[in-house]
């Protein structure tokens, strides 16, 4: 009879490293989603091709090649990165790049006759942003935004390819010990599903703090 | 004579291939009330939207408070402006919108003092007593604290004028301010703008359909069609006896279709 609690706890450290991940991953992709999306709709044509290349690059190759290159190919342009921090650039990079199209598209959809009241009030760009356009744009960027850190979370899986000992490393590593497949993943599968629903259930707070007096506006 | 505080010259203005403006001249002078009218499309509006710099120019010049609005002077040379010098020629100018265009994320309050405390830098505290005295004198003190989505059409664009008023401009632009309304809450619009042109000397470019209220209001009507003034005159003149046979034929559609004169 294997010591299961022993096992659980090894599962749980793993659960620990999912989390680390995904929330400092979340956080990244947070920037990089509204320094691309921003700077897609900059006055600046440079700013707004770079910002197109970074997006259609991260959207347009895997995880799990991106990953490997900023593991294993940036170390010999000079850059070292501990497994953690690889995995969370890689996640965090690939993730802001779908988020900086909901940015940009959340912007857009503010009506243009808000925008045009900022001109008449002549409020600077960064008021103009800061104080009308975003508020607003928020509220529709929430949803799509809590897509995209459940995806997160569910790319983290990848990152045992690098060496990272996070949930599926450990339950594959339990598996491997016990020759028990229902025991490791009937637990992550309990423990991927439930920082889900923290992600679902906090997205769903924010939002209903957001939207609030707003109702009956759109 | 004192100089006039719009001057627009030679002023073309195209939506791709669609000639809006044709060569626009005329000139507004200071404290002047003036009524755009005209069938739609006529352009009247675009004015209106290119003087508050929500459209370009294709072509022409507009000056305003002596000062070129679309170009600006560098190194010797006239050059097209940029929006530093747009920013600065703004706060001359103040705009209410057909559809009010509040923010809906905003209180009352909060509308009317964002440009003065961001824009102009004043404190919240004077910010704010000069927006109750303003919705005060639209008659909504009482509604400083509602949310836009709270008030009826008409109280909205109290409060849309309101805000407009905060920044102090000295030439005010309405821009069909009662078509969105329903009829019973036009009145109130109407009698706030009245009193405002009454009370300031501020400049004033309306541009409407309600015939009754341009001939009670306006100092002066231009009648626009196709881009062009096809006449122009004090309001009495205008509306009585117009000289130009399209200004009689919109006219008396305008009356047939029940609007007062």
């Amino acid at each position: 009879m294997p010591d299961w609690s022993g096992y659980l706890t090894l599962i749980l450290h793993g659960a620990l490293v999912t989390a680390q991940l995904t929330v400092m991953g979340c956080a990244l992709a947070l920037v990089a989603a509204f320094v691309a999306g921003l700077a897609r709709l900059a006055p600046v044509a440079p700013v707004r091709w770079l910002a197109t290349v970074y997006i259609e690059f991260f959207r347009g190759t895997s995880i799990f090649v991106q990953l490997f290159w900023v593991y294993f190919v940036l170390p010999f342009a000079g850059i070292t990165l501990s497994p953690l921090l690889a995995g969370v650039l890689a996640l965090g990079l690939n993730v802001g790049a779908y988020g900086a199209e909901v940015v940009r598209g959340a912007i857009l959809s503010v009506p243009k006759d808000q925008y045009e009241a900022t001109i008449a009030l002549n409020l600077t760009r960064f008021a103009r942003m800061r104080h009308v356009i975003l508020p607003q744009a928020l509220p529709l960027m929430l949803p799509t935004f809590g897509n995209n850190a459940i995806e997160l979370l569910k790319a983290t899986a990848v990152v045992s390819l690098i060496s990272l000992s996070d949930m599926t490393f450990q339950a594959q590593v339990v598996r491997a010990q016990t020759g028990s497949t229902l025991f490791p993943f009937l637990t992550i599968l309990i423990l991927y599903f439930a920082m889900a629903m923290l992600i679902t259930y906090g997205i769903r707070l924010l939002e209903r703090r957001m939207t609030r007096g707003l109702d009956g506006v759109r | 004579m004192t100089d006039p505080i719009i001057r627009i010259q030679k002023l073309d203005k195209s939506f791709g291939t669609l000639q809006v403006l044709d060569g626009l001249s005329f000139e507004v002078k200071p404290g002047e009330k003036l009524a755009l009218i005209g069938p739609s499309g006529s352009g009247k509006t675009t004015i209106l939207r290119m003087l508050m710099t929500l459209e370009t120019i294709s072509g022409g010049r507009i000056e305003v408070c002596g000062e070129p609005l679309y170009h600006m002077t560098k190194g010797g040379r006239e050059v097209p402006a940029d929006e530093a010098h747009l920013h600065h020629m703004r706060r001359h100018i103040g705009m209410v919108f057909q559809h009010f265009n509040l923010f809906p994320h905003k209180s009352v309050l909060d509308n009317i003092t964002l440009a003065p405390i961001l824009t102009k830098g004043e404190p919240k505290a004077k910010a704010e007593a000069h927006a109750m005295e303003l919705l005060d004198m639209v008659g909504l003190a009482e509604k400083a604290k509602a949310m836009p989505s709270q008030l009826s059409g008409g109280q909205k664009q109290r409060v849309a004028i309101a805000r407009a008023l905060a920044l102090k401009p000295r030439i005010m632009l309405f821009d069909e301010v009662t078509s969105a309304l329903d009829p019973e809450l036009v009145e109130e619009v109407l009698l706030v703008m009245k009193r405002l042109a009454a009370e300031t000397d501020m400049t004033m470019l309306l541009v409407t359909h309600e015939m009754g209220f341009a001939h009670e209001f306006a100092d002066r009507v231009l009648f626009f069609d196709k881009g062009r003034i096809v006449e122009e005159g004090p309001p009495d003149r205008i509306f009585t006896n117009p000289t130009h046979e399209r200004t009689q034929t919109f006219l008396r559609k305008i009356i047939a279709a029940g609007h007062r004169v």
